[in-house]
Parts: structure tokens; C-alpha cells; sequence
């Protein structure tokens, strides 16, 4: 069973395999996910985060999972020197966390009620379980960034997540925090790891980083990325050939 | 290379741990560090006023001024697993975080290794069959980042 919906101004597709899935269960994974929506996202004005920097909730206030969010934006600036960082001129804005946060607990939604063979996708980023329709590993485009109708990669995933992090088609959103200025040396970056969250994470953290973001996810245990440059040469790390078809 | 990560990994988790202190929650895996153990303290030889049954919270509410000891924080639920560690304060300062506990598996700490400089291959992209479940892209995901980001550039001018 196949739902798609529009959460957090983003298209979200769950899609599970088998012959029990009720849909009732996929409708509990949207109404977490705008529960999340409600929470974290920074143009809803009444949102948490909204609150947060207008400084109208004190720090002993947040919601446990606001501060389980921004202990792991804190986690991740360290973990990317920096690259990754939540805190522009003093506004808080976690959505390069949520997104793949927000995934990954709604996998976690279906794993609990016993699914096995499915995924959860939100605007590009990926949690993949178990096997497809076909009793195969879930097969993975990587959209050209150059032409979104078109795939320039096929991977085979199970048990893995899958980010992408770039500038196309709406103009530049990432920033290199070091210089505040956008990072678009490279088209874009895909990064498969462990989980979506991991994945999400490191992708933000290596575009913002250019052409040497790649390198950084060479030098991650369980990751591979897939970075596509601006003169359409793509560079990957030695462990991503084992995904591609 | 490899003592970097190390250093960049304690650093970080420790202004974690700084960072919870600091949001003071009670319904979050906020670290509340106690003393390691009442029943054998670590004496604090030279501080008038330092005893044994201090809680770490309880003396660093006093801004600035620790009361010496090594101090085990409790077991924190780290989202892929558990941390605790150790302070260790002299002279009223820390001098030394020790990690009595952190996962082992699926952190950060244990997929940055030592390898300097990563094999990477290269292509030119290409359109490939479209027959696929899913497609990763950055394509919608930018139009709540872009907005998003322009709300907070706004905010802060």
C-alpha cells in the first residue's frame, strides 16, 4: 500500500509491503509527522521553534523532544567541525535535522506495529526496510540535478537511508556557515549511511562543505556519497559501486 | 588525524552534555550529574567546605566554583544509545572528562576513522532506466529549507 500526502510543505510517500498494512497505520505516520511539523517548522508562527526565537518559551520550557532535536544539532555541528550549524545570527533553525529526525521515527511507527518491507520517503530524502513489491531491495533513483525528470544512478537499498542535499531548481539553501555564504561548488550530494537521519545530516554538512564534502563521507565508516558537480562529473566514494545496478 | 577526530569527538559530546545541563528539562535524557558515590567519595583534599555528598549540580549552581572530586553523571539515553562520563574537578576546575560509557555502535566517533585520504572515483553522469521505487533528490526538500532560511536571515537583520 502506497499514501502520499503534502506535510511540512514537503511531498511525503510511505509505501509498505504485505498483505496486513491497514492504512489506518500509514494515516499514523502523517499525524506524527505534523505533530513534528507543528513543533519544529520555522514559518508556522505558532510553532515551538517559532516561539523559541521570538524568546517567548525559557530553555526549562521546551518540549522534550525540542531539546532532543537541539542536543543532536549540537551533536552534528561537532561531528562537522562546524560545517553543520543551526544557529544563524542567533536564530535557531533546525530543519537540516528534522527532516531526516522526522523520517526516521516514522520508520521507527511501522517497525513497532511490525512492518518489515517498506519505506518512508520525504522530498528525496529515504528510509528504506526490507524488499520492494518484487521481493527485491528497494531500487533507488538519484535525480539528475541538471534535469529532475531524469535518473543518472540506480541503487539497490535495504535496511539503509538515503539523503540528498543541493541547490537546484529553487535557487541556493544551503549555506557554508564558515563564510554565510551559499555552498554551490557542487550540484549536489547524495549520501547513503546506516539511517536517514545519519544520512541527512552528513549529505547538509558535506554540500555546505564543496567540492571536498566528498571526502569527508570517504572518511565515514558505513557511508557512501555520490556528489555531482556543476560540469556534470560525478565523484563517489569506493564504497558506493556495491549499491548501484 | 586520528587523535583530532578523538579530541573533536570528546569536545563535542562534552558541550552536549554542557548544552543539556544547561536546558535544566526534567522530561529529556538531560544529564544530572551526581556524585560518582557516597559511600567512597573521592576526598576533596584541599577545599574548605567541599564534602562528599555534594552533587555536581548542586555545587555548579554556585556559578564558577566546583567543589573538587571526580563525579559520574548518570546514563543518558544518547538517542543510538547511552553516555555517561566523568568529571573530574581540582582547584575548582574540570580537568577531565572521561567517558565511562558511549555506544558503540552507529555514532559518529565510530565511522570517522583514520584513513587520510579516501579512494574516490569519478563519471560522467548519465540517464539511466527510470524503473525504480523511490528517487532521491534535493529537488522539493529546498523549497521549506529556502523558506525556512529566508524567514530566519529576515528575522536577524
Amino acid at each position: 500500500m502506497k499514501k502520499q500526502a503534502t506535510i511540512m510543505g514537503m511531498p511525503v510517500t510511505v509505501e509498505v509491503v504485505g498483505s496486513g498494512v491497514t492504512a489506518e497505520d500509514i494515516q499514523e505516520v502523517f499525524a506524527y509527522l505534523h505533530y513534528i511539523d507543528k513543533k519544529f517548522s520555522t514559518y508556522k508562527k505558532d510553532s515551538e521553534i517559532s516561539q523559541i526565537n521570538r524568546g517567548e518559551i525559557n530553555n526549562a520550557d521546551y518540549s522534550s523532544e525540542m531539546k532532543k532535536v537541539l542536543a543532536l544539532c549540537e551533536e552534528t555541528k561537532k561531528a562537522t567541525d562546524g560545517y553543520f550549524d543551526v544557529n544563524i545570527k542567533g536564530i535557531i533553525d533546525p530543519s537540516g535535522i528534522v527532516k531526516g529526525y522526522a523520517i526516521w521515527q516514522a520508520a521507527q511507527i511501522l517497525k513497532k506495529k511490525g512492518y518489515q518491507n517498506f519505506y518512508v520517503e520525504i522530498a528525496g530524502d529515504i528510509q528504506a526496510f526490507g524488499k520492494n513489491e518484487d521481493r527485491e531491495d528497494w531500487k533507488v533513483g538519484i535525480q539528475n540535478p541538471f534535469n529532475p525528470k531524469e535518473i543518472v544512478k540506480v541503487l539497490k537499498l535495504s535496511s539503509k537511508g538515503i539523503a540528498t542535499s543541493g541547490n537546484y531548481q529553487r535557487g541556493k539553501h544551503i549555506l557554508n556557515p564558515k563564510t554565510n555564504l551559499p555552498a554551490d561548488e557542487i550540484a549536489c550530494i547524495s549520501v547513503i549511511g546506516p539511517n536517514v537521519y545519519e544520512a541527512d545530516r552528513f549529505a547538509t554538512a558535506a554540500f555546505a562543505m564543496g567540492e571536498k564534502g566528498i571526502e569527508f563521507i570517504g572518511r565515514l565508516k558505513g557511508f557512501a556519497g555520490y556528489m555531482i558537480k556543476n560540469n556534470q562529473i560525478a565523484v563517489m566514494t569506493s564504497g558506493f559501486e556495491e549499491y548501484a545496478l | 588525524m586520528k587523535k583530532y577526530f578523538q579530541i573533536t569527538f570528546v569536545l563535542g559530546v562534552f558541550g552536549i552534555l554542557v548544552f543539556l545541563r544547561e536546558l535544566k528539562g526534567n522530561d529529556m535524557p538531560v544529564v544530572s550529574i551526581q556524585n560518582a558515590n557516597n559511600q567512597n567519595p573521592t576526598p576533596a583534599s584541599n577545599t574548605a567546605g567541599a564534602t562528599s555528598s555534594s552533587s555536581f549540580s548542586q555545587s555548579t549552581s554556585t556559578a564558577g566554583s566546583y567543589k573538587n572530586g571526580n563525579y559520574v553523571g548518570s546514563v543518558q539515553d544518547a538517542f543510538y544509545g547511552n553516555i555517561q562520563v566523568q568529571v573530574s574537578i581540582s582547584n575548582g576546575r574540570i580537568t577531565a572528562v572521561t567517558f565511562l560509557q558511549y555506544p558503540n555502535d552507529n555514532r559518529t566517533s565510530q565511522y570517522v576513522n583514520s584513513q587520510a585520504d579516501p579512494i574516490l572515483a569519478q563519471e560522467a553522469i548519465q540517464a539511466q532506466s527510470s524503473q525504480v521505487n523511490i528517487v532521491s533528490g534535493a529537488s522539493a526538500s529546498s523549497q521549506a529549507f529556502q523558506a525556512s532560511l529566508a524567514d530566519a536571515l529576515s528575522q536577524a537583520k
